[in-house]
């Protein structure tokens, strides 16, 4: 068969598509709610997981107060909070409790994690841009899509739910450690409403939603590539999705066993993490049979959180990497060893999970196994690193929003990665673990590293989506604020964590002032960073909405890009192209030599 | 599908019903093999659960032979038996024999009922009506007569710590309370009325398994195929001798907790895959109308639910030997 002939039937489909639409215009909820389109399944991701983000920040703020003014009643909102959140988390005086501090953090890491930043940059910026990028009408399960969405939807309303239920959320950190996480939130004598179970409910459907997403993924990309787009042809964005779901359909599932088994240890009082002879309040509890392992819930956590995390910044770096090319004017450096290190990295995520466990004290030799296997993931973590940065040389840098945005996440990233080796030797992790150098290492792979990654990519793809621009004066503010206060917050947590103040204390460390004199004060530091960093969203904020009716317009190709997704109308239609799609080249043909423009789109015939 | 529920709309992405030329698959098929990749995962951590807990477990603290072994196989055969059928229904399809793959699927659905059937009304509650009494390792010595530890540890056998059965009495304010009673009844209606129950209102009295019984016998060392009925024999057992006990449900020990949610979960997804061919068997739009219309279509479907089959009959395939003869 030609070429041409198969894009003639790629696109038949497209073709029936209009067709099929002129017939019958679709009502409003199955438009903007009930919709199949990827494009708006994948807005509802990201304006889902954006409120998520926000909402677990604010969580963080009221718990970085507290750990300034230990005690102290929150400024402003104190008493709302109370009215709010309720007896368990606040006090009649609207100051945060302990065990609202253990509710917030635990809520914070989960909804961080698995309601932020993967929804927003796996279901948002995937769904958007993967079936543009690679030519295709739609993702090849659009009914599955919308499925994926909704089951996502339920596990939020149902996570959120459960700050209203006795006794309010979960406390057991977005790890729900047993013994602990297994007894916990039965003080009101509910077995299935409280915290810690819906926790385990809401984490079922958020599971289920994230595994059949990522099948759609893979499958959209094996198979809907357009005529021409090969392997090799792919924007980086699109390897690192695929990565992505590969790890999800792969890591999820074990975790999802797990929280059947936490579940049934709950309700139906099995022991699957309930060790013989626990002693609960000073006597062996004498309702279990025993016999479980607290430690299978860690391996089995672990051997999904780890690949999680690659989860959390491979999109991330996936948009910088589009970003980058776009606005040096220059192909990547190294697009194929970054291929090849997205493979490396994603096989050898799923044999390092044991070095989050270094104090169970499992036997040197299954330590140095993880030693070794968590220094060599470092490899293809620096060949991608390095590569963006040597990308960088020699262009003439356009610093748009977008561009700002990447280039501050390289450094940001680079700090996250580097303060991680230390952690990889057992040695110096037996020190370091649970203390704030682990908190300020994770955040800033997954604050000024992922986060600022997915800003880029609002205001990269923002004028696809709406058809106007986001304004680069309030962008501007958005971003030289946002860096400079977010190091505020996090840089000085290496300080703390070096010195020995661990996570999870609820009152900044007062009760070990003696031991951690010299670093205290740097909470109030950390502190007013945080909420001068809150205040520098608001710029993000109005500018997300004003730009809805006052950016500037533009056309199909403001950003004078190569790939697919700036090669369809803008806004997209319903189908996406309004002409056969083929594939002639790779996707970073910029300032060719010989060429009329500086950019030759990939669908431009040789 | 799009047909039956609201809110749906079709979208005509390609490779739906035709393979695409360079990757050999229709978009489904590789859907599917996707899922059941990550079935495998759940499975697998499911499994790696069970290893790591029974090689965890203190000697004596894992239950053996407490499963129907023929029950078992039969099921076992039964789903085997679907599996190839199911194959059929499809070669009927893709061969345009429409009579034949209702016929072949009818069947590969009867085999599904009858499996989940056996589960549900024989096996599951034969086993909520069994009854097991861990005693602590301290007071041991005193129910020597039931759990012949001096054999087993002559014979190099890991000790016995738990007395089973049915119970009959149950000490005042335990749940098993009138599970125990009715059991009673059954008992005293088998053997002559007016039976006096030994023990008093502290004890657990239980109508012996043959294994405690005649905890010396040889019988005991080899795995026996057939079940052995309960004895007539009862023993009377201290509540403060015991350390933990309950019917043969999910919390009498880690092996009925992976034991039932394993199978509990390998049913979920038989009960699934019935829906599903149900749906396909049906005059549904989607289901066998589709024949009329598009039948590589229908056969597509019959292939991935098929597929789907295969996997469940292969999970079961490790559940049996793990739980049954292991
Ligand atoms: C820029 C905003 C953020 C701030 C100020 C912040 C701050 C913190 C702090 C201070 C803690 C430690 C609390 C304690 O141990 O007592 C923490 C925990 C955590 N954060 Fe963040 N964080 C931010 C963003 C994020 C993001 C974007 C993610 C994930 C993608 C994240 C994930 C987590 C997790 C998983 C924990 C551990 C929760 C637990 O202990 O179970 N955070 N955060
Ligand atoms: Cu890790």
């Amino acid at each position: 068969m030609s070429t041409i002939d198969s894009t003639v039937r790629h696109n038949q489909g497209l073709a029936g598509a209009h067709d099929d639409h002129h017939h019958h215009e679709l009502g409003f909820w199955q438009k903007y709610v009930f919709s199949t389109d990827h494009k708006v399944i994948g807005v509802q991701y990201g304006v889902t997981g954006l409120t998520f983000l926000f909402f677990g920040f604010l969580l963080m703020l009221v718990m970085r107060w507290q750990l300034a003014n230990p005690g102290d009643a929150v400024p402003l909102v104190g008493g709302a909070l109370r009215g709010l959140f309720g007896p368990v988390v606040m006090t009649d005086a609207g100051a945060l409790t302990s065990s609202g501090y253990n509710v917030f953090g635990a809520m914070h890491g989960t909804i961080m994690v698995f309601f932020g930043v993967v929804p927003l940059a796996v279901g948002g910026f995937g769904n958007f841009v993967v079936p543009l990028q690679i030519g295709a009408p739609d993702m090849a399960f659009p009914k599955l899509n919308m499925f994926s969405y909704w089951c996502f939807f339920i596990s939020g309303v149902v996570m959120l739910g459960s700050f209203f239920v006795p006794g309010s959320a979960a406390k057991s950190g977005w790890t729900a450690y047993p013994p602990l996480a297994g007894m916990a939130d039965f003080e009101n004598g509910h077995l299935w409403l409280n915290g810690q179970t819906i926790w385990l409910l809401a984490m079922v459907f958020n599971i289920t939603a994230s595994l059949l997403g990522s099948i759609n993924f893979i499958a959209t990309i094996i198979q809907l590539r357009a005529p021409g787009l090969t392997w090799m042809r792919l924007p980086f964005f699109v390897w690192a999705q695929f990565v992505t779901a590969f790890l999800l359909v792969l890591a999820f599932p074990p975790l999802e066993a797990a929280g059947f088994m936490q579940l049934t240890d709950r309700v139906l009082g099995t022991c699957f993490f309930m060790p013989t002879g626990l002693v609960v309040g000073q006597s062996v509890a004498q309702s279990w049979s025993g016999g479980g392992s607290p430690i299978l819930w860690q391996h089995l956590f672990w051997f999904l959180a780890h690949p999680e995390v690659y989860v959390l910044i491979l999109p991330a770096i996936g948009i910088v990497a589009e970003i980058v090319a776009n606005n040096t004017r220059k192909p990547l450096y190294g697009y194929k060893a970054m291929v090849y290190a997205l493979f490396g990295l994603g096989f050898l995520s799923f044999i390092v999970w044991a070095h989050h466990m270094y104090m169970t004290g499992m036997g040197a030799r299954v330590a140095t196994f993880f030693q070794i296997t968590t220094v060599m993931i470092s490899v293809p973590s620096v060949v991608l690193l390095t590569s963006l940065l040597i990308s960088l040389w020699g262009g003439s840098i356009r610093f748009n929003m977008p561009m700002l945005f990447a280039t501050a996440f390289l450094p940001m990233f680079g700090i996250g990665g580097l303060t991680g080796i230390p952690l990889a030797f057992n040695a110096v992790d037996l020190y370091l673990h649970d203390t704030y150098y682990v908190i300020a290492h994770f955040h800033y792979v997954v604050a000024p590293g992922t986060i600022f990654a997915l800003f880029a990519g609002v205001y990269h793809w923002y004028p696809k989506v709406t058809g106007r621009k986001m304004s680069e004066g309030l962008g501007r503010l958005h971003f030289w604020g946002s860096l400079i206060t977010i190091n505020g917050v996090f840089f000085p947590m290496f300080l703390q964590g070096m010195a020995g103040v661990h996570r999870r204390w609820y009152d900044g460390g007062v009760t070990y002032e003696q031991l951690i004199k010299p670093v205290i004060h740097w909470n109030m530091f950390m502190t007013v960073s945080a909420g001068l960093l809150a205040l520098f969203q608001l710029p993000f904020i109005l500018n997300f909405f004003t730009s809805l009716r006052f950016g500037q317009k533009v056309g199909r190709n403001p950003w004078e890009a190569t790939t697919l997704d700036w090669d369809t109308p803008t806004p997209p239609p319903h189908g996406n192209f309004d002409k056969p799609v083929e594939v002639f080249r790779g996707p970073y043909e910029y300032s060719v030599p010989g060429a009329t423009a500086d950019f030759v789109p990939q669908t431009h015939r040789a | 599908m799009s047909k039956f529920l609201p809110f749906f709309t079709d979208r005509d992405v390609p490779y739906t019903v035709a393979a695409r030329p360079d990757t050999g698959l229709y978009s489904a098929k590789l859907g599917i093999w996707l899922f059941l990749a990550s079935e495998v995962m759940l499975f697998g951590g499911l499994f790696s659960a069970y290893i790591f807990l029974r090689l965890g477990a203190e000697p004596g603290y894992w239950p053996k032979g407490l499963l129907n072994v023929p029950v078992g196989t039969l099921n076992t055969a039964v789903l085997i038996g679907s599996s190839v059928t199911v194959v059929f229904a499809w070669a009927s399809l893709k061969m345009r024999e429409f009579m034949k793959y209702r016929f072949y699927m009818a069947i590969t659905i009867l085999c599904g009922i009858f499996f989940l059937c056996v589960k549900l009304t024989y096996e599951w509650p034969a086993k909520f009506d069994h009854f097991g009494v861990f005693i602590k390792q301290s007071s041991a010595a005193k129910y020597e007569e039931f759990l012949g530890n001096d054999f087993l540890k002559e014979k190099n056998e890991e000790p016995r710590w738990e007395v089973t059965g049915h119970i009959l009495r149950a000490p005042k304010g335990s749940p098993y309370g009138a599970v125990a009673e009715h059991n009673a009844e059954h008992f005293s209606h088998g053997a002559g009325h007016g039976l006096h129950l030994p023990g008093g209102e502290g004890d657990y009295v239980i109508q012996l398994d043959a294994i405690n019984a005649k905890p010396n016998s040889e019988d005991n060392l080899r795995p026996a195929f057939w079940p052995r009925p309960l004895s007539s024999k009862t023993a009377v057992i201290r509540a403060e001798d015991v350390e933990s006990a309950s019917t043969f449900v999910p919390r009498h020990s880690t092996y009925f907790a992976t034991y039932f949610l394993i199978t509990g979960l390998h049913g979920l997804h038989v009960l699934g895959g019935l829906v599903v061919f149900l749906y396909l068997w049906l005059p549904f739009k989607g289901g066998a109308t589709l024949y009329k219309s598009n039948p590589e279509h229908l056969a597509n479907r019959v292939e991935i639910a098929g597929l789907f089959w295969h996997f469940v009959d292969l999970v079961w395939i490790f559940v049996f030997p793990i739980f049954y003869l292991l």
